[in-house]
């Protein structure tokens, strides 16, 4: 029984990795583009919300519905004024110039947070869990999956059922001809980027709810995010869900085997996936 | 009156002249054919049209407005469309979303509002069959009419088509210029490149002969094409 509720919290915790790394997978699959600082994104968005909740007084759950809009900003004024940039047939300057943001946004953090751990205030909700049968389980997990499940539907509904997903999409497949036809690709990528920093503040307030965050979490985060993304395939948004749920699985699986080896046990199945499935399980058709 | 005018365009590539001193007005509603040997600029000619390219000297007239450093955006937006030599649909996209997205953004309308027209085009051109495929699973001629067809959804005044009978069988090709002369009927001003002569002459009006970037004819296609330096420069027959 125990092995059964391990592995029911193994993938509930796959939903938050699931959310770190959908808007990665967002702006990887329109623009190409592989942001390293995606980590410190979602540390910087977590930082945000615990301003507006000591500042404001409010739930985090408020707190995240002011951040968000924040975030769409600062997305669509990065990519448009700095990343934008950095995008050519070289795909050098793009891993740099994230690096850099990495970096910057790190120190960043430590300068006005300090390096001490924080944590998003927890209420009766956030610690409330439900019995079913003899496994329990917590409510926040449950939420925190049932958010990425919604992010993933609302992702694909955006992209196959809207004139801006058409966009995207187009933008996607060949950014010269779309601009022929009256695209803007530079203000599509941007929105793409405020749409990724949207998502990116939703798995900023689960991840400040769960655990302790401090201002160097983030490349970890970023590593979870990229091995979810490479296992569902590139580009897959459910592939990038069911990655994220194979990484939490082994890592609650070797937790339970000993506490040392969460971590590891999530690379582990990784390399695993990638030598059995070198493109990922659902790859793209092409590219 | 004239749609579009050239008035001593030149452009170069470096020590390259690929335009040279070109000049040439096309009336509303005519259609236009472009001959050249590889090379002769055909394509660049067409670049500089949509604004994909900046003249380095002349200017260009759309509607007797002046062009010359107007973006390629709104240049389509003000009514110039093209197709392809090669055709470069959106692959992973449906044949009705590639229209819808020429259409919403060269149209600057809503999806709602360009619906019926999108539809309509894919009759128009007999893709409408099609409709619902990934634009990547199309045939050599159905990818051919995917670029009029979205051209055509941008409601151009002027439709610039760029070699696009090429590769086709003799049965294709036919299908083709009907849905060309189609589009012309209904008074759309085309200029067309193409290096399959009798598909050409069987639509055009008017012939340009370009050899190195310059202007060496223009008129009737008959007279044109009997003409001596034509036929010594174009198809190489010593005469």
């Amino acid at each position: 029984m125990i092995w059964i509720d391990t592995i029911i919290q193994g993938i509930l915790l796959g939903g938050l990795y699931a959310l770190f790394a959908s808007g990665l997978s967002l702006v990887f699959g329109i623009m190409r583009l592989v942001n390293l600082a995606h980590g410190d994104l979602i540390v910087m968005g977590a930082y945000l919300i615990l301003v507006l909740v000591t500042l404001l007084g409010i739930s985090p759950f408020i707190a995240v519905l002011i951040a968000m809009p924040l975030m769409f900003v600062f997305g669509y004024v990065l990519q448009k004024h700095l990343l934008n940039r950095t995008l050519g047939d070289d795909i050098l300057p793009p891993l740099l110039v994230t690096f850099g943001l990495s970096i910057a946004l790190q120190n960043a953090l430590l300068e006005g947070f300090s390096a001490d751990s924080q944590r998003l205030p927890t209420n009766a909700l956030t610690t409330a869990s439900l019995d079913i049968g003899p496994i329990t389980l917590g409510v926040m997990p449950l939420l925190t999956f049932g958010s990425a499940v919604l992010v993933i539907v609302g992702l694909n509904q955006l992209f196959y059922r809207t004139e801006l997903g058409r966009a995207f999409r187009a933008t996607s497949d060949d950014a010269i001809t779309a601009s022929l036809m009256g695209i803007k690709p530079a203000n599509i990528f941007a929105t793409a980027t405020g749409i990724a920093l949207v998502i990116v503040t939703i798995a900023a307030l689960y991840l400040g709810l769960r655990a302790n965050f401090d201002p160097n979490i983030g490349p970890a985060r970023l590593i979870y995010a990229f091995e979810a993304v490479i296992i569902g395939g590139l580009g897959s948004l459910w592939g990038t869900l069911l990655g994220g749920v194979i990484i939490g699985v082994a890592q609650t699986l070797g937790a339970a085997i000993n506490p040392e080896w969460q971590i590891l046990s999530g690379h582990i199945a990784f390399l695993l996936v990638l030598l059995i499935r070198p493109r990922g399980l659902f790859p793209r058709a092409s590219d | 009156m004239s749609i579009l005018s050239l008035q001593s365009v030149s452009k170069s590539f470096g020590a390259l002249t690929v335009t040279n001193d070109a000049s040439f007005d096309v009336p509303q509603g005519q259609a236009l054919g472009i001959i050249g040997p590889n090379g002769a600029g055909k394509s660049t000619l067409f670049n500089l049209i949509t604004g994909n390219i900046r003249a380095d000297q002349g200017s260009i007239h759309f509607e007797g407005r002046d062009v010359t450093k107007v973006s390629a955006m709104e240049r389509c937006l003000t009514g110039i469309g093209r197709s392809f030599q090669i055709p470069q649909p959106f692959g992973k996209m449906t044949v009705y979303e590639n229209l819808l997205v020429a259409a919403t953004h060269g149209r600057n309308m809503s999806e709602a509002a360009v619906r019926d027209d999108c539809a309509e085009v894919l009759e128009r051109t007999e893709l409408i069959a099609q409709a619902n495929r990934p634009a990547g699973q199309l045939s050599l001629l159905e990818r051919k009419r995917l670029e009029l067809s979205r051209a055509m959804a941008t409601q151009p005044k002027l439709l610039l088509l760029d070699e696009i009978a090429g590769g086709l069988t003799e049965g294709e090709c036919q299908a083709l210029i009907r849905t060309i002369k189609d589009i012309h009927a209904q008074g759309v001003t085309i200029i067309w490149i193409e290096h399959v002569l009798h598909a050409l002459t069987s639509v055009v009006e008017r012939l340009l002969v370009l050899d190195f970037g310059k202007v060496i004819g223009l008129g009737d296609p008959e007279e044109i094409m009997a003409s001596r330096e034509v036929r010594e420069i174009y198809l190489g027959i010593d005469v």
